[in-house]
């Protein structure tokens, strides 16, 4: 099977369908950017964006994502290794703590902007309703969607 | 090098948003194993036998590690060492651990979990703290010869006295739930047996002091032959030190039996099985005043659920003991505080660590005194208050740092235009949908560890020959931001640029232990430890400048990456070079001792802690009276931070620290029917999500504080022990009903609320 991971096509063997998407992504790509955190579809912390959705992967197996469009966070940055505005928004807003929560958020944060370049701070918290974060309370997060939804018009 | 340096830094940040931060299970070594724990279903039972011979005999499991194969000692602990890194005799609760299965991969390691047989004679287990105190209870750990873990008393003026002056006598009971720490990363911990004969540990743990301790102690080895390297930590709140440190200890073993790296990586469900939790109390809480409000006497029985095991329970319960009558005055105060043994899930160190739970019962207290007495909750509060000069009831008089009480409450009031809301209120009568409340609470804390522990800390700065510079501080990166907080004060203490400082994290090989990252004493230790650090240096370039160039050395001085001396100036670059073209080196360790601390454990009288800091929170709420939606509104929280080394990071501790409170006061409990945890994961367990969040204010009061050679005062847990009793208060303010347990459910009639944003 073929999907393609952060802009570049993997042909992935058979046997290697059924293992968790997770798994695949973390022990053999090394794109441990997505993490584990309740393997239970409630926390986000594995959050990617598949075909431009966010998408809580912990329970997905491999064959789950053929023939999609994959992105990681280690995806994210421009081609020139700078940062995206969002990645950049952030830092400046203080957005990151213990950073276990950050790839899932900046990457569920994505999908909303791709979709609603203007979102209201309720419709960004209602994005967000799926990815846990301990850290921050939420706000700082928040307003670094907020001032990053600019370069998405 | 020598921008202007930024207000607001993460040395971690660019790391953390890219994915390029490698926390413990990011990492792997060649060859490595993969460990995993097996528990018993019992709660409270003796041990008759482990059988692991089918576990052994299991595709790809290389060993199977019990009791039997510990060198070291079977059991340890902080204060008590009762922990038994693997269970032998008995089981104390159902996270004890009977062994540990080391596979070739993880998923082997799994399968092999149901083969180890374990045959128990169950006992009953005590899962009452009150029913454990009962003399005629038997013994959960008989060596210690009592349920008690540890007592701690008050005993100030005298509250027969004291009562009898009151015109006003209120007695209450509270109960407080087991909470979870919900630290975002599970577990986890790699150990690899290197070729020098030192067992390097890399883990997501918050001590990397403590997790030397349990290492060595377990495999019986010294503690310069364990290395303990912090990785990047996906979250801790106080939550991971023993079970962290257990985890590191059992993997540790089994790379020392298999000659092998071993990773042993959690899942949410055996972290929330096996790790310590928040102390459940019972409050017995009698307070009496005069018909103006005055605080005459507080008598109350403290009774604090230890678990199964000490763990740091003698010290939570001292913090409560020395703030059991929260930032007020009392003349007459008898309070008796216990820790106790029972079979549920032991508990131990989280954020705020013993004040959230009293913060509840006195801030909720202080407003039904307020009705009694026909006062306003603020205008009692006034009466009350400590104040600059006065003498807590410990007997410390607060004269050595500014005394911010009232300027917190005040600037609460103003910002959040709190008593305009307050006449708003409906007290469960309206005739509108929406019932509206809002409530406010107020507290001070002693700063760091106090009269529970050795207070001091080190930090080490060595500057490279081109003039940039690498810190070490005994002080551990949580996620809290510790590391750019001690270079941002590395930087404007020695007046260079922010750019030519890298922090470079410590091993427990290479810095003196400095004690535990809690009680927000990182920034306040460390820092300390920075500042006294950077004056060594500026010694040991005035020393070599005034020499060199016979001048005096007080004419020397460092800033904005230049070193003036006299009428002359050379770059800090310059000067660097200069010193190691003569032999010496710029690189110094700085030591901070802070103030000595007193305690009378027989009276409950001394110098507690050697600084105090202050805060006020407040929230608005609206319950609608027909769906039974309950809806946070605003925030604000206002706390003196003494001097704040991190803007936006401050802030984010004020945030988080609300949010983890609001989970505390209507959200979050651990679950546990018959000793065992019935919400073990995310789906179940409840945690405030970015919906459930009000709009909240931060605003940071700083007055450097004398003590702390920085200037700041610890602020992690003071913003997290608030928000329980101001909704508490708000919740009340709204419906006209008191609650006295926590979380709140708030009932209409008969229907319990959803606590929910639409």
């Amino acid at each position: 099977m073929q999907t393609t991971i952060n802009k570049k096509v993997y042909n992935i063997p058979d046997e290697l369908k059924e293992v968790r998407l997770t798994d695949y992504l973390r022990e053999y790509l090394n794109l441990t950017g997505v993490k584990n955190a309740c393997e239970m579809r409630a926390c986000g912390a594995c959050a990617i964006l598949v075909n431009d959705k966010s998408m809580r992967i912990c329970h997905a197996t491999v064959k789950d994502v053929e023939n999609c469009e994959i992105l990681t966070i280690e995806g994210m940055e421009n081609e020139d290794g700078t940062l995206h505005p969002l990645q950049q928004a952030f830092i400046d807003y203080g957005a990151i703590q213990c950073g276990f929560c950050t790839p899932g958020m900046v990457l569920t944060a994505h999908a909303l902007l791709l979709s609603n370049n203007s979102p209201t701070r309720e419709q960004i918290r209602k994005a967000l309703q799926s990815n846990l974060c301990r850290c921050t309370g939420y706000q700082q997060i928040v307003d670094a969607i907020e001032a990053a939804s600019v370069y998405y018009k | 090098m020598n921008k202007e340096n930024p207000k607001s830094w993460r040395n971690d940040a660019y790391a953390k948003v890219t994915g390029r931060a490698k926390y413990t299970d990011d990492i792997k070594f060649p060859f490595m194993l993969h460990a995993v724990p097996v528990y018993t279903d019992s709660v409270h039972a003796i041990i008759k036998s482990i059988d692991t011979s089918a576990a052994e005999k299991a595709e790809g499991v290389v060993k199977v590690i019990t009791h039997k194969d510990i060198k070291g000692n079977l059991t340890f602990g902080q204060i008590i060492k009762d922990y038994q890194i693997f269970a032998k005799d008995k089981i104390f609760f159902n996270g004890d651990v009977v062994a540990m299965i080391v596979a070739d991969t993880r998923i082997n390691a799994i399968k092999a979990i149901p083969l180890v047989k374990v045959i128990v004679e169950e006992l009953t287990p005590v899962l009452d703290t009150e029913v454990a105190m009962d003399p005629e209870t038997p013994f959960i750990h008989e060596e210690h010869g009592s349920n008690i873990i540890n007592e701690h008393c008050v005993r100030r003026g005298n509250t027969d006295e004291g009562f009898k002056q009151c015109d006003i006598i209120l007695d209450e009971v509270f109960h407080t739930q087991f909470i979870e720490h919900s630290y975002m990363e599970p577990e986890v911990a790699i150990c690899n047996p290197r070729y020098d004969g030192v067992m390097e540990v890399y883990g997501s743990m918050q001590h990397p002091f403590s997790t030397r301790r349990f290492v060595s102690s377990t495999l019986g080895c010294a503690l310069s032959e364990v290395e303990v390297i912090g990785t990047p930590m996906g979250g801790g709140f106080g939550g991971k030190d023993d079970t962290a440190a257990i985890v590191c200890a059992r993997t540790a073993l089994a790379a020392a039996i298999t000659g092998k790296p071993v990773k042993c990586s959690y899942t949410r469900e055996w972290s929330v099985r096996e790790s310590y939790k928040r102390h459940p109390y019972k409050v017995y809480y009698k307070m009496g005043l005069t018909k103006d409000g005055i605080i005459k006497a507080v008598k109350c029985k403290i009774i604090a659920d230890g678990g199964a095991y000490c763990s740091v329970t003698p010290w939570v319960t001292w913090r409560s003991t020395v703030q059991c009558c929260g930032p007020y005055t009392v003349e007459n105060v008898h309070c008796d505080t216990y820790g106790v043994y029972t079979n549920n899930v032991f508990t131990g160190a989280m954020r705020g660590f013993g004040s959230p739970q009293m913060n509840f019962v006195i801030e909720s207290f202080i407003e039904m005194a307020a009705e009694k007495c026909n006062l306003s909750v603020i205008e009692i509060r006034r009466r009350n208050m400590v104040r600059q000069g006065s003498t807590t009831i410990t007997g410390q008089k607060l004269d050595n740092h500014k005394v911010a009480m009232e300027e917190t409450l005040d600037t609460v009031l103003k910002e959040f235009s709190f008593e305009d809301k307050l006449k708003k209120c409906s007290y469960g009568k309206t005739d509108e949908d929406e019932l509206y409340g809002v409530g406010l609470a107020m507290s001070y804390r002693g700063m760091s560890l106090g009269a529970e522990g050795v207070d001091f800390n080190s930090a080490i700065i060595n500057v490279q020959p081109d003039g940039s510079v690498l810190l070490e501080t005994g002080i551990h990166e949580n996620g809290q931001g510790s590391e750019s907080a001690l270079c941002m004060i590395l930087a404007r203490e020695l007046g260079v640029g922010l750019d030519r400082i890298r922090y470079r994290r410590p091993s427990t090989s290479t810095i003196p232990d400095g004690g535990t990252t809690v009680a927000s004493r990182g920034t306040v230790l460390g820092g300390g430890a920075v500042v006294k650090a950077v004056e060594n240096l500026k010694s040991k370039i005035s020393e070599f400048i005034s020499k060199k160039y016979n001048c005096e050395i007080d004419a020397v001085n460092i800033k904005d990456g230049i070193v003036h001396f006299g009428k002359d100036k050379k770059t800090f670059d310059e000067v660097i070079k200069e010193m190691f073209g003569s032999r010496e080196y710029p690189h110094v360790l700085g030591i901070y001792r802070p103030p000595v601390v007193s305690w009378n454990e027989h009276n409950g009288q001394g110098d507690a802690y050697f600084s105090w800091t202050y805060g006020c929170q407040a929230i608005e709420i609206s319950i609608n009276k027909k769906t039974g939606k309950l809806k946070l509104l605003n925030a604000i929280a206002a706390h003196d931070c003494g001097k704040a080394a991190n803007i936006e990071m401050t802030i984010g501790q004020f945030y988080g620290g609300i949010a983890m409170g609001i989970g505390y006061g209507i959200f979050e409990e651990v679950k546990i029917k018959d000793g065992k945890i019935v919400n073990d994961n995310f789906n179940s367990y409840r945690l405030p999500r970015a919906t459930d969040m009000p709009e909240m204010k931060a605003i940071l009061i700083e007055n450097p504080d004398p003590n702390s050679p920085s200037g700041a005062k610890g602020i992690g847990e003071p913003v997290n022990e608030l928000m329980a009793p101001a909704l508490a208060n708000a919740i009340y303010n709204a419906t006209g009903n008191r609650y006295f347990r926590l979380p709140i459910k708030v009932k209409l009639g008969e229907e319990e609320i959803i606590c929910r944003r639409p």
